[in-house]
């Protein structure tokens, strides 16, 4: 009765294939390790993040004057309501974190290049998006930390020689931020943004698939097949693959239910306090810190204190915060290498690769701190060395 | 099925140029309703209107903070002391003479104000549009070992002086600016216009 079921379908509908192709035989590399887990975790990251969503949706209102109210009302008076704002909150750092790691093991074991270049710039854009979906979802609570991080940011589009300001006026839709801007920023994180993203996630996927998934050891495991053209060095994506997931899925739902039950604020971390005071516009708090998975472009825009010529230093911090961003973009085509992982590069690469994270790291926390003429001076060190991975490293291969 | 070589190369060329034009030009008609959306509404735009402050019970050394056009605008009453202290560390100032158009004609003086005891100031700052804070502390302070008063922003560490006007080696790349303002009589400062219209 099923057999003849999906034959129906199969017949009109390409099912059996599609499942096989992508799912149950996609020939997965063996040797692949932990940095290979980021992926099929952000996938369930997204689904949390959707649905938890949708929830908060059914009870948020996006004006300025309930939206915050509109929050404690989910937080206190919505049965579980705490439950799924704090899945939501603590799945958008999530979301970064694993990113990060995401990304890293493609620079790590050079994930990226030739045939993976769109595959990278997929998924670069992918962490674009994700980066819009963050700020304006940090909005929509309407705290002082959201006003004054979405003042800040929107100012940057100020910096703009010429139209700037005509331009942060049009995209405000005020003269400050208010009201109007909030809802537009709602919009684009309830609607714009996640289609974008579910969208660039499939195409990233069926990318992935057409060219099949890297492995720690940079083997190109197509070179070797069976009869039926399955690669030798390969296991069936079911169940091997997906046991070995369902495994890491379980590990991470510990750790993330964990975080929800007990540590849901982590330490103002993931929420940050100041974002229980609403939002004043008359008050700028003490202290801006934009959210952790932001702070090293933060630190790097800041860290240009100098103009150059004509251009003012809050260009160049737009044009520095911009192109740590856009660099990453073409890394396929500024890695000269013909080796593809780290266990085969030489020692300069491998110290770029650990000034990168170095850099990383230190940024991050000079994003969280307020500036001082010393920690100024560091910013623009390390903001130096991140772009020395990017800029210089292929130059040392041996 | 489309034959090889259409009959008439040139008609075919024609039609297919006009046909693009006449796209584009209905794509870009469409596209204004949603980029005029994005402008400041009627609502937004009548909102704009000029706000009052009473500065009689402002003391000397002290801020006051008015809103106009949902901008925090601070105003400052000088003491003799701060007064003083504005001529004092002009060599630190990037534009100390308030050459950028930032303020009134009015207001392009040493004091960047109509009266030279009063400072009227959008308190945003140049660089990211955060609130400056008060500083009117004249010495030693956590951020400058010689200030002499001012105004300092806790996002990025921009520093002015006590007349809106930016230190150099600072991210903020011009003075505060001044909003246009008048007195309406001794103690009734207007903020949002030049002068009385009549």
């Amino acid at each position: 009765m099923f057999t003849r079921l999906l034959n129906w379908v199969d017949d009109r509908f390409p099912l059996t294939d599609t499942f096989e192709r992508h799912l149950s035989k996609y020939p997965a590399p063996i040797g692949q390790n932990f940095w290979y887990l980021a992926g099929v975790l952000l996938i369930v990251v997204l689904v949390i993040q959707l649905v938890s969503g949708i929830w908060l949706l059914m009870n948020y209102v996006a004006t300025d004057e309930q939206a915050f109210a509109s929050i404690q009302y989910i937080m206190r008076d919505v049965d579980y309501g705490w439950i799924i704002r704090y899945m939501h909150t603590t799945g958008s750092s999530m979301f970064f974190l694993l990113i990060y790691l995401h990304m890293f093991r493609g620079l790590l074991y050079g994930s990226y290049q030739k045939p993976r270049e769109l595959l990278w710039v997929l998924g670069w854009l992918t962490y674009i998006i994700l980066v819009a979906e963050g700020f304006t979802g940090y909005v929509l609570p309407w705290g002082q930390m959201s006003f004054w991080a979405a003042q800040v940011i929107f100012s940057l589009i100020g910096a703009i020689p010429i139209f700037g300001e005509d331009l942060l006026i049009w995209i405000r839709g005020d003269y400050l931020i208010s009201g109007i801007t909030l809802v537009r920023l709602f919009a684009f994180h309830v609607v714009l943004l996640p289609l974008a993203l579910i969208a660039v996630v499939f195409i990233h996927v069926i990318a992935l698939h057409e060219v099949g998934s890297n492995n720690p050891e940079g083997i190109d495991i197509k070179k070797v097949t069976d009869e039926h053209g399955v690669p030798l060095d390969s296991v069936p994506f079911f169940p091997y693959d997906v046991v070995k997931d369902l495994f890491a899925i379980g590990i991470f739902l510990i750790i993330f239910c964990f975080i929800i039950f007990f540590f849901p604020d982590g330490g103002g971390y993931l929420i940050e306090y100041i974002n229980y005071e609403p939002a004043n516009h008359l008050k700028t708090p003490e202290h801006i810190v934009p959210a952790w998975y932001y702070t090293p472009f933060y630190a790097m825009l800041r860290a240009i204190t100098f103009p150059i010529g004509p251009l003012t230093a809050k260009f160049l911090g737009f044009i520095i915060f911009g192109a740590a961003i856009l660099i990453i973009a073409i890394v396929p085509w500024l890695d000269k290498s013909p080796v593809k992982s780290i266990r085969y590069k030489g020692i300069y690469s491998k110290l770029a690769l650990g000034g990168l994270v170095i850099s990383f790291f230190v940024l991050g926390y000079l994003g969280m701190v307020p500036p001082n003429p010393l920690r100024t001076v560091l910013a623009q060190v390390f903001t130096a060395i991140y772009f020395i991975y990017f800029l210089f490293n292929w130059n040392f291969e041996t | 099925m489309q034959p090889k070589t259409p009959s008439n190369p040139g008609r075919r060329k024609f039609l297919i140029a006009a046909t693009s034009i006449v796209g584009t030009g209905a794509v870009i008609g469409a596209a204004i309703p949603f980029v005029a959306a994005f402008n400041p509404s009627e609502q937004a735009k009548a909102a704009g209107a000029p706000s009052k402050a009473d500065i009689s019970k402002l003391r000397a050394g002290e801020m006051m903070l008015v809103e106009w056009r949902g901008i925090p605008i601070y105003i400052v009453r000088h003491t003799k002391e701060s007064l003083e202290a504005l001529s004092k560390n002009l060599s630190r100032l990037s534009d100390p003479d308030s050459e950028e158009e930032q303020q009134p004609d009015y207001a392009k003086n040493p004091y960047r104000s109509r009266k030279e005891e009063i400072v009227v100031l959008e308190a945003v700052c140049t660089h990211l549009s955060c609130a400056p804070k008060f500083y009117p502390e004249l010495g030693t302070t956590d951020f400058d070992a010689d200030w002499q008063g001012g105004f300092f922003c806790p996002c990025h560490g921009s520093k002015f002086d006590l007349a809106g006007r930016v230190y150099s080696g600072v991210p903020a790349p011009t003075n505060l600016p001044v909003p246009p303002h008048y007195y309406e009589t001794e103690d009734v400062l207007v903020i949002g216009e030049d002068e009385e219209v009549t």
